[in-house]
């Protein structure tokens, strides 16, 4: 009240129009005040924001849903409003009801916010009134509240009571066994978190048998979000526990008759190994590893052939290289040749990670043949990944080795008909650039780059402009003055005007790292040659060009060389032209 | 689709020799006190009143009806009075007319099939398809709600903040619309089908079926592709599919060439024939017709999920999902068309498909035909009646079952097959509880008891 009556008139109007708009017929007026509930509960202070305010909302539940959602999201930032954590517990209510409601995101949303100020509880109020809106929720009519309870158990339960704590598990338990396989898979996905904050004897006599009875769910849907829980559970129990109460069930899992449960197995082969330490790893897990690589659907191939290296690569450093000499090369070797081409793709995108663990030796004598054989692919998208990793591969056995298949895998993938893999291999060329060294490219790449620069695509023609500069980042000025220069100089005598433009674009990036000299020198004489070109396109680009490369030069020349050229472009009988023009004047500061 | 079939032409002695075959058999009727408890019929006789689906609620106690004008009647059960009763709850237009502009292809508003997602909120929810889009529907409730303390803000003095207050009014049936699941079929949606997980359906056309999630629209994955590298090998159409009703990995679906298949979802992401298993019969009759009149227009799982029935053109055959070699019932239900083949290939209904349904308890299985003619067979005997529904039944009449002969009708009960009015079709029929049978002809829905 304080607050509403120190204020003068010309700030409540404002605030008086926003509360009306609460309930106006128009969903977007009532969004905007929803949004901007904070200042509106600021001006009635915090007495009536708790006893008018917040009932008031309470009234809202049966809005449209983004106007839901937006409530749910403010109300999480609403406890300083409400008088701080003393009166946090009176945002509960509306929070509950919009646990409730059929939209998962609004649901979502209040479940987050509840969370959020479950933390600002006192322990005596959480005691007093979030748990028993837990239980309310956990054993609500609709599975609508189910759900949403399962996400709330973890954040009350390491504060409250053991007596409140045994309740709770119980109500947990029950939304595990709950009928709607949609509250079951809530359950399923908050298990893990649920299992970090039990204590460990209750981990074992009540996390674990839920664990395993989610894991055996006839839904597959269930199952296989318990695959994730089982990563948490078993990055909590010592090892003698993990490998008798959870083992048997994950080995289930990997053999699982759906494919969906044994994509997740492989989908988080590697956050389990690193759950499950390097005994089981070694005694389980690999022989399930093998068997995934070799599994009758292709997404679960293709899921475990992504965790390829990063598996290999934790291994335990002991037995290492032995276990993927004898257990996982083998497998990996089928994969290269496999039918599905996201397969193969997936693990080209990892294969080469293998060659810094196993050695230049073996690389050479087992991993090379593999990689040759990829870059001979027929899907451009298995030769694309195996070159955008070529950097593993050259720290271990230098690139020499694969140059000679290297090359016409990147020239047919540089000719290729669909331009987005034209695209793609041409992002990889500063780093093959740098892997080959300047000799190499001179040779066998640099026409190539110059090709693309007379692509019909223009997204082509751009990559090729921007893919210059950075060759010249990394061969430096000299190279680019000798090599590059001349034909992109030459460029600006082209019968097509489009070419002519790709001419300025490469200057706008090549000015740049190119320095002051050799812009001087080669690029300005081009740039004001081109200002008389007889298509407008040209000479407006002319005007940006010269406003783009006008900061490489000192102050003097560019007011010499650059003023004339764009006081003449300042007339020009095109628009445009002169549009730019006046624009890069104004820029320079050429005008005073 | 079925241009593919219909291009030969019948050599006239064919059918001439179907005509001789025999003669239809008598076949013990059932034992069973059949009342027609209620009728709702809209009395207009428009194209676009015609009832083109319907489909009861899991609980039995919703029935929506779609028709061909795209509109959606949900009937709620009254149980007010001691008879269950079904009153007209809520009208809504779930499906316009519209044009694809990419392929100059009208596409009609005519719902195609109607599912009840299984409840499990306060409000209800239904999947509604026409021929290409899936739409989500949620039917609740809505509070009316009216402001107070809406008062002039300049008028007063702004100075002190008034918060409205909303009392709440009565509340009033409404439906709205959630989702739409488009793009995804290049052909027609025959059937779509909740699956027990509660979570995804699928939707197939002609050619594919495709699984959705209930809350993603932007995506589906393709379960099955019939489609042939060439257009001119298809011999195949798919003609239904649905969901099995227990597990949540198992679906069926049916074919034109008669064949049913179960897929498992667990083995693969694409069902193909590989990893199906495939329902067979052996046509005993190797006629003319037999390739057109096999052709399965819908098949139903048993409540049990034990079994599954489909329904040609002629009969409904059971099969025990175990079982894939031979049907374990078959019912005819069409044996005195068997004559009329020739006749029905000429006017295009042999094309006709029906609709058919078990009752709760699996013991009953019921199929529409012409003339109104609904076909209530026992399961595990071979007893089964026909029982003629129209506009002369009135509300409480016992219905006499009713017997097709192939000359003119002289005694009671009996209907010429000459008579049959080939328009007058029950495409659908449902079981609702306590041994309710629904079934809809052109505009009317007709609510039988069977006792």
């Amino acid at each position: 009240m304080a607050t509403t009556e120190t204020c003068g008139d010309e700030s409540l109007y404002p605030i008086a129009v926003l509360i009306d708009e609460l309930r106006n017929e128009d969903v977007q007026l009532r969004l905007n005040s929803i949004k901007k509930l904070s200042t509106i509960a600021l001006a009635l202070g915090v007495d009536r924001t708790r006893s008018e305010l917040i009932p008031f909302l309470a009234d809202t539940i049966y809005d449209e849903d983004e106007v839901l959602l937006a409530l749910a999201e403010q109300l999480g930032n609403f406890t300083p409003l409400v008088g701080g954590p003393e009166f946090v517990h009176c945002l509960l209510a509306p929070l509950e009801s919009l646990a409730t409601v059929e939209e998962t995101v609004v649901r979502d949303k209040a479940v987050e916010s509840l969370r959020t100020i479950s933390a600002q509880h006192s322990v005596a109020d959480l005691e007093a009134h979030f748990v028993p809106l837990v239980k309310r929720l956990a054993s609500g009519d609709w599975f609508t509240s189910r759900t949403s309870a399962c996400g709330l158990f973890s954040v009350c339960y390491p504060r409250v009571s053991a007596t409140i704590r045994s309740d709770l598990r119980s109500h947990f338990r029950s939304l595990c066994q709950d009928d709607t396989p949609m509250v079951r898979r809530a359950a399923a996905s908050k298990l893990g978190e649920l299992a970090k904050v039990v204590e460990p004897e209750y981990l074992k006599s009540d996390i674990i048998p839920m664990f395993v009875n989610l894991a055996q769910d006839e839904q597959d849907s269930v199952r296989l979000l318990a695959v994730e829980a089982c990563v948490s559970i078993a990055s909590l129990l010592p090892q003698d526990d993990t490998e008798q109460l959870l083992m048997p069930t994950l080995r289930q899992c990997a053999e699982d008759k759906s494919w969906r449960v044994r994509y997740m197995v492989a989908d988080k082969f590697t956050d389990l190994q690193k759950a499950v330490g390097p005994e089981i790893t070694k005694t389980d897990l690999v022989p399930a590893f093998q068997s995934l690589l070799k599994d009758c659907e292709a997404e679960v191939r293709a899921a475990a052939a992504n965790k390829v290296k990063e598996f290999c690569q934790s291994l335990d450093p002991s037995v290492q290289e032995a276990v993927i000499m004898n257990s996982i090369l083998p497998c990996v070797k089928e994969l290269v040749a496999d039918p599905n081409q996201h397969v193969k793709s997936a693990l080209a995108s990892v294969i080469m990670g293998l060659s810094p663990i196993l050695g230049k030796n073996n690389t050479i004598e087992h991993l090379l043949p593999l990689f040759l054989s990829q870059l001979k692919d027929e899907c451009p998208e298995v030769r694309l990944n195996i070159i955008s990793n070529l950097d593993c591969v050259n720290e271990v056995i230098g690139i020499q080795q694969l140059s000679q298949s290297l090359l016409p895998a990147i020239v047919e993938l540089a000719e290729d008909t669909k331009w987005r893999v034209r695209l793609a291999i041409i992002e990889y060329m500063p780093l093959l650039a740098g892997q080959l060294g300047v000799e190499f490219f001179d040779e066998k790449l640099n026409a190539l780059c110059m090709t693309w620069l007379v692509d019909h695509v223009f997204a082509i023609r751009e990559a090729a402009t921007l893919n210059l500069k950075k060759l010249v980042q990394k061969f430096g000025a000299e190279w680019a003055e000798n090599t590059v220069i001349p034909k992109v100089v030459a460029m600006s005598r082209d019968p097509n005007y489009l070419h002519r433009m790709t001419c300025l674009f490469c200057i706008n990036v090549l000015a740049d790292v190119c320095g002051q000299d050799i812009t001087l020198k080669h690029l300005l004489p081009t740039v004001t040659q081109m200002a008389s070109d007889g298509v407008a396109n040209v000479r407006f680009n002319v005007a940006k060009t010269l406003q783009k490369i006008g900061p490489v030069l000192d102050r003097s020349t560019m007011t010499a060389l650059l003023a004339p050229v764009l006081e003449k472009l300042k007339d020009d009988q095109d628009v445009d032209v002169r549009y730019f023009a006046n624009e890069a004047i104004t820029v320079l500061s050429l005008n005073q | 689709m079925m241009d593919t079939i219909q291009q030969q032409d019948p050599p006239r002695h064919e059918y001439l020799f179907a005509q001789l075959m025999e003669p239809p058999r008598s076949h013990p009727q059932l034992d069973a006190k059949v009342v027609c408890t209620d009728v709702h019929d809209s009395g207009e006789c428009l194209d676009s009143s015609m009832i083109s689906t319907f489909e009861l609620s899991g609980a039995g106690d919703f029935l929506a009806v779609g028709d061909r004008g795209g509109k959606i009647t949900i009937y709620k059960e009254d149980n007010l009075t001691k008879r269950t009763k079904f009153t007209e709850h809520l009208v809504f237009q779930s499906h316009d007319p519209e044009f694809d502009y990419l392929k100059s292809l009208e596409i009609e508003e005519k719902i195609n099939q109607i599912k009840w997602v299984p409840r499990s909120y306060q409000d209800r929810f239904l999947l509604s398809a026409n021929d290409k889009t899936v739409k989500l529907w949620k039917v609740g409730e809505m509070m009316t709600r009216s402001v107070e303390n809406l008062k002039d803000i300049n008028a007063n003095n702004p100075n002190h903040l008034v918060l409205p207050r909303v009392t709440r009014g009565k509340s009033q049936p409404v439906a709205s619309f959630r989702r739409a699941y488009s793009n995804a079929h290049a052909y027609h949606i025959n059937s779509i089908s909740v699956n027990t997980d509660q979570e995804t359906f699928l939707s197939s056309d002609d050619l594919r079926i495709n699984m959705w999630n209930l809350e993603v629209n932007k995506e589906s994955f393709v379960a099955v592709d019939m489609k042939p590298e060439n257009m001119e090998d298809l011999t195949e159409v798919i003609t239904s599919a649905s969901f099995h009703p227990t597990q949540c990995n198992v679906f069926g679906y049916s074919s034109s060439k008669g064949l049913t298949r179960m897929c498992d979802m667990r083995v693969a992401v694409v069902c193909d024939n590989k990893n199906s298993k495939v329902f067979q019969d052996v046509p005993d009759n190797r006629g003319y017709f037999s390739e057109v009149i096999t052709s399965i227009g819908s098949l139903q799982f048993s409540n049990s999920g034990r079994y599954v029935a489909t329904r040609d053109f002629m009969n409904v055959k059971i099969w025990d999902l175990t079982m894939e070699r031979t049907p374990v019932q078959v019912i005819p239900v069409h044996e005195h068309l068997s004559s009329k083949l020739g006749e029905l290939y000429e006017n295009d209904s042999i094309f006709d498909k029906f609709g058919l349904s078990w009752s709760k308890h699996d013991e009953y299985i019921s199929t529409g035909s012409y003339d109104g003619l609904v076909c209530l067979a026992q399961r595990n005997s071979n007893r089964s009646s026909l029982f003629a529904i129209s506009r002369d039944v009135s509300k409480n009449q016992v219905l006499k079952p009713k017997t097709v002969v192939s000359g003119p009708a002289e005694k009671r009960h009996t209907v010429s097959v000459e008579a049959l009015d080939l328009d007058r079709k029950v495409g659908l029929v449902t079981w609702g509880n306590d041994n309710l049978l629904f079934a809809a002809v052109n505009s009317s829905m007709y609510v039988l008891n069977v006792k």
